[in-house]
C-alpha cells in the first residue's frame, strides 16, 4: 500500500470522515423509510380527503406544538454541543448535551401522555373507535397512519436517547474531547433526522383543515 | 471511530488472512473483509441448498397432472419458502457480500472496507433474519408467495406470516449496512492515483448495486411493517374494506423489489466483465460506456416498478409510462452484451471453467433480456403475465444470469480465496452440466407459457404433461450440476493444490498481491496502471503458439 494511501486508512480524521459518509449514507435510507410513510399517507389522505381533515381535528395540537419546542430547542443545544467540545469548551458540551438529553425525554414523556389522552377519547382505530359517521373509514385510517408513523419517530427518538446518553458519558469522563470530537458530531446529525421528521410530521397531522 | 486497527500482530511475511488465528472465536469476531466474506460465502450456501430442495420437491410434484407426493398448501409453501429463501438469502447477499466483500477492497487497494465492524454486524444481522426463515419453515411455512400481495397475506393466510416478514425485515437492514460501506470505501479508500475510470467494473457494478441497496431496501422495510401491522391489528392501509388499496401494496413492494432485480444482476455483469476481458486477454470494448451503462440501468431500475402491475388495475396512463421506461432499460443491458461480445472479437479465447460460466451468462442474460421485453409490452403481458413464460424469463436471468455469474465469479477467484486450485476438468464439466440442465429445466416453460399454463398451479391440464416432465428432468440434470461444485471445490479447498499468485495472468490489483492475500490484503503498494484491463491478445497469442 502506498505512503497516500496508509495515511488515509490510518490517519484519524480519514477514519472519521468515513464514518460521516457512512452517516449521511445511512440518513439518506432513513430518508426513503420515512418516505415510505409519507408516501402512504399522501395517497390514502387524496382518497380520503374530508376524513383526514376531519379526523386531523381531534389531535392534541397544543401537546403537538409543545413537542415542537422541545424538539426543536433540543436540535439547536445539540448542535452546540457540538460546536463547543470541537472548540474546547468541554464543561459547556456537557451541559448542552444533557439539555438536549432532557429536552428529548421531555418530548418523550409529552408523547406518551398524548397517546394516553388519545386511547382514552378511543382514537385508536384497532380498538372501539369513536368515530362512527360516513367518514369513520377515512378517520380510522387517518389515525393508522398517525400511530404508525409517530411510533416509527419515537422509535427513533428513543434510539437518540440511547446515542445521547452515551455521549454525556463519553464527554463527562473526557473520552470525548476537542481532539476527538466526531462521535459527538455524528450524534448530532442522527439527532437533526429526528427533528426533521418531526418537522414534517407536525403539520401533515396535526394542522390539515384547522382553522 | 477508530475502525482501521488490524486485527492481531504484525503478520509474518509468509502469513494469509486463513492463518490469522484457526479458532472459531477469530472466525467470529473478525473484521477482515476477507473473513467476513466467506462467513457470507458458507452462510448462503446453506440457504441455496435449502431454496433448491424447495424447487426439487416442486419439480418432482409437477412431473404429474395430479398431485403426486404433496398436497397443494404444502406446494403453495414450498413456492414461498423457495422464492423468499432464493432472492434475500441467497441473491441478493450472493454476489456482493461474498465476491464484492472480498474483491472491493483489494481492487481499490485498501487494506479493508471502511467500517470493519459494521460488516460484521451485517453479517450477524443477516444469519438473524435468516433464524426468522428457518423459524417460519419449522413453524409450516407460509403460503403467500415471496411476493406477499395483500389481502391474502394480511386477511386470509393461515400461516406464520408475521414471523417471515420479520425475517425479510431484519435481513434488509443487512443489505443496507454492506451497501452502505462499500460506497463509503469506494468513496475514501481508494489507492492515490486510482481514479474512477481506472476502476474495474466490478467495483462500478458493486457501487451501483449498494446505491440501490441503501436507497431501495428502507421502502421494503417500512412497506412490511405496514403489512404486519395490518395482519395483527387487523386495520390498514391496504385494507379495501376500509377504503384503503391493495395496489399500494403492490407499488410499495415493486419500488424495492423491482431495483431489486438489478442488486442480484448488476454484480453479475460485473463479473462478467472482469471474466470475459481475462480470459479474451482484450481489454473491455467500449469501457466507459459500460461504466455508464451500469449507472443507467441503476438509475431507471428505480422507474419500472410499475411493470409489475399492467393486469392489476393499474392506471392504463401509467402503464404506458412504465412500459416505455421498461424499453429504455433494454437499452443499456443490450450495450453490455454487444460490448461483450466485441471484447470477445480478435480475442485470444481459451475456455477455462470461469470463461465458460461467463459465456454461459451472457447468453442467458440475452435470452432472459429479450424475453423481458415480450413482458413489457402491454398488449403482450396481458396474456403472458399468469404463465409460465415470467417465471421462464424471470429465471433466465436470475439463474441463468445471477447464479451462472456467481459461479464463473466463484471459479476465477477462487484460487486468490482459497490459495488453491480446483480441478479444471470436473469444473468445465459441471459448467457443461448446469447449462444443459439450467436450458432444458426453463425453456420448455417458455413454451409452457405461451401455450397459457398458468403459474403457481399445483395441478396442471394433462396436454402440458411432456413439457413439464422436460423440465423436471432438466431440474435433476441442474441439481446435480450443483452438486459437483460443491464436491470438488470443497475437496480444492481441503487437498488442492497451491495456486499461484496470479494463475490467469489477469490484471486486477488483486492479483498483484500473494494468494491468499495478507490480513492487510498487500505487502507492497500494489502499483496502479494507467488504463484498467491492460491485456495484450496478440502477445497473448503469440505466447500460446
Amino acid at each position: 500500500m502506498s505512503a497516500g494511501a496508509e495515511a488515509m486508512r490510518r490517519g484519524a480524521s480519514a477514519n472519521d470522515s468515513d464514518s460521516e459518509v457512512g452517516l449521511w449514507l445511512f440518513l439518506a435510507s432513513e430518508v426513503m423509510f420515512f418516505g415510505l410513510l409519507f408516501y402512504g399517507y399522501a395517497i390514502t389522505r387524496i382518497t380520503h380527503p374530508l376524513a383526514f381533515a376531519e379526523a386531523s381535528a381531534h389531535t392534541d395540537v397544543l401537546l403537538g406544538t409543545i413537542n415542537c419546542v422541545l424538539i426543536f430547542t433540543s436540535s439547536l443545544t445539540v448542535a452546540l454541543a457540538a460546536r463547543c467540545l470541537r472548540t474546547g469548551a468541554r464543561r459547556a458540551s456537557l451541559r448542552l448535551l444533557a439539555a438536549t438529553w432532557t429536552l428529548g425525554f421531555l418530548f418523550l414523556a409529552v408523547k406518551c401522555y398524548e397517546y394516553d389522552v388519545d386511547v382514552a377519547n378511543h382514537l385508536v382505530p384497532w380498538g372501539r373507535f369513536a368515530f362512527h359517521g360516513g367518514l369513520a373509514a377515512g378517520e380510522r385510517m387517518f389515525f393508522f397512519m398517525y400511530f404508525v408513523m409517530t411510533g416509527a419517530h419515537a422509535v427513533h427518538l428513543i434510539v437518540g436517547l440511547g446515542i445521547l446518553a452515551a455521549m454525556v458519558v463519553g464527554v463527562a469522563r473526557g473520552r470525548y474531547t476537542e481532539h476527538n470530537s466526531e462521535a459527538v458530531e455524528l450524534a448530532a446529525l442522527y439527532w437533526a433526522l429526528v427533528d426533521t421528521v418531526w418537522i414534517f410530521l407536525y403539520p401533515v397531522l396535526y394542522l390539515v383543515h384547522r382553522p | 471511530m477508530n475502525t482501521a486497527v488490524a486485527e492481531g500482530p504484525a503478520t509474518p511475511a509468509e502469513g494469509n488472512y486463513l492463518t490469522n488465528g484457526y479458532s472459531l472465536w477469530s472466525w467470529l469476531t473478525t473484521t477482515d473483509h476477507k473473513r467476513i466474506a466467506i462467513l457470507y460465502g458458507l452462510t448462503i450456501t446453506v440457504f441455496f441448498f435449502m431454496g433448491g430442495a424447495a424447487a426439487t420437491l416442486m419439480r418432482i410434484e409437477l412431473i404429474s397432472p395430479t398431485p403426486l407426493i404433496m398436497s397443494a398448501e404444502t406446494y403453495n409453501k414450498l413456492f414461498t419458502a423457495h422464492g423468499v429463501i432464493m432472492v434475500w438469502f441467497f441473491l441478493i447477499p450472493s454476489i456482493p457480500a461474498t465476491l464484492g466483500n472480498f474483491l472491493l477492497p483489494m481492487m481499490v487497494g485498501a487494506k479493508d472496507v471502511a467500517l470493519p465492524r459494521v460488516n460484521l454486524l451485517s453479517w450477524y444481522v443477516f444469519v438473524l433474519g435468516g433464524c426468522f426463515v428457518v423459524a417460519t419453515l419449522i413453524a409450516g411455512g407460509i403460503d403467500t408467495g415471496w411476493t406477499l400481495y395483500t389481502p391474502y397475506s394480511t386477511r386470509f393466510s393461515h400461516t406464520t406470516v408475521v414471523c417471515g416478514v420479520a425475517g425479510v425485515f431484519v435481513t434488509g437492514f443487512s443489505s443496507i449496512m454492506t451497501g452502505l460501506n462499500f460506497i463509503v470505501t469506494v468513496h475514501r479508500l481508494r489507492a492515490p492515483g486510482l481514479t474512477w475510470f481506472r476502476l474495474p467494473l466490478f467495483v462500478w457494478a458493486i457501487y451501483a448495486t449498494s446505491i440501490i441497496l441503501v436507497l431501495a431496501t428502507p421502502v421494503l422495510a417500512m412497506t412490511l411493517v405496514l403489512l404486519a401491522m395490518q395482519r395483527v391489528f387487523g386495520i390498514g392501509i391496504f385494507d379495501a374494506t376500509l377504503g384503503g388499496d391493495p395496489l399500494l401494496f403492490q407499488h410499495m413492494f415493486w419500488f424495492y423489489s423491482h431495483p431489486a432485480v438489478y442488486i442480484m444482476v448488476l454484480p453479475a455483469m460485473g463479473v462478467a466483465s472482469e471474466v470475459i476481458t481475462c480470459f479474451a486477454r482484450k481489454p473491455v470494448f467500449g469501457y466507459r460506456t459500460m461504466a455508464y451503462a451500469i449507472a443507467a440501468i441503476a438509475a431507471f431500475g428505480f422507474m419500472v416498478w410499475g411493470h409489475h402491475m399492467f393486469v392489476a388495475g393499474q392506471s392504463l396512463y401509467a402503464s404506458l409510462v412504465f412500459s416505455f421506461l421498461s424499453y429504455v432499460v433494454a437499452i443499456p443491458s443490450a450495450i453490455k452484451v454487444f460490448n461483450w461480445t466485441a471484447t470477445l472479437y480478435k480475442g485470444s479465447i481459451t475456455f477455462e471453467a470461469p470463461m465458460l460460466y461467463a459465456l454461459g451468462f451472457v447468453g442467458l442474460f440475452l435470452v432472459g433480456g429479450l424475453t423481458g421485453l415480450y413482458l413489457a409490452s402491454l398488449g403482450m403481458d396481458a396474456d403472458l403475465s399468469r404463465t409460465y413464460f415470467v417465471v421462464a424469463h424471470f429465471h433466465y436471468i436470475m439463474v441463468g444470469g445471477s447464479v451462472m455469474a456467481y459461479f464463473a465469479g466463484i471459479h476465477f477467484w477462487w484460487p486468490k480465496i482459497t490459495g488453491r486450485l480446483y480441478s479444471e476438468a470436473w469444473a468445465r464439466l459441471a459448467a457443461i452440466v448446469i447449462f444443459v440442465g439450467f436450458n432444458l429445466t426453463f425453456f420448455p416453460q417458455f413454451i409452457l407459457g405461451i401455450d397459457g399454463m398458468p403459474r403457481r398451479y399445483f395441478e396442471y391440464a394433462p396436454h402440458f404433461q411432456f413439457l413439464n416432465i422436460l423440465s423436471s428432468a432438466g431440474a435433476s440434470i441442474l441439481a446435480a450440476g450443483y452438486v459437483l461444485p460443491f464436491v470438488y471445490l470443497t475437496w480444492s479447498a481441503l487437498h488442492g493444490a497451491a495456486a499461484a499468485d496470479n494463475p490467469w495472468g489477469a490484471k486486477g490489483l488483486e492479483w498483484q498481491t500473494r494468494s491468499p492475500p495478507p490480513v492487510e490484503n498487500f505487502d507492497a503498494p500494489p502499483r496502479i496502471p494507467v488504463r484498467p484491463y491492460d491485456y495484450d491478445p496478440e502477445a497473448a497469442e503469440r505466447e500460446r503458439r
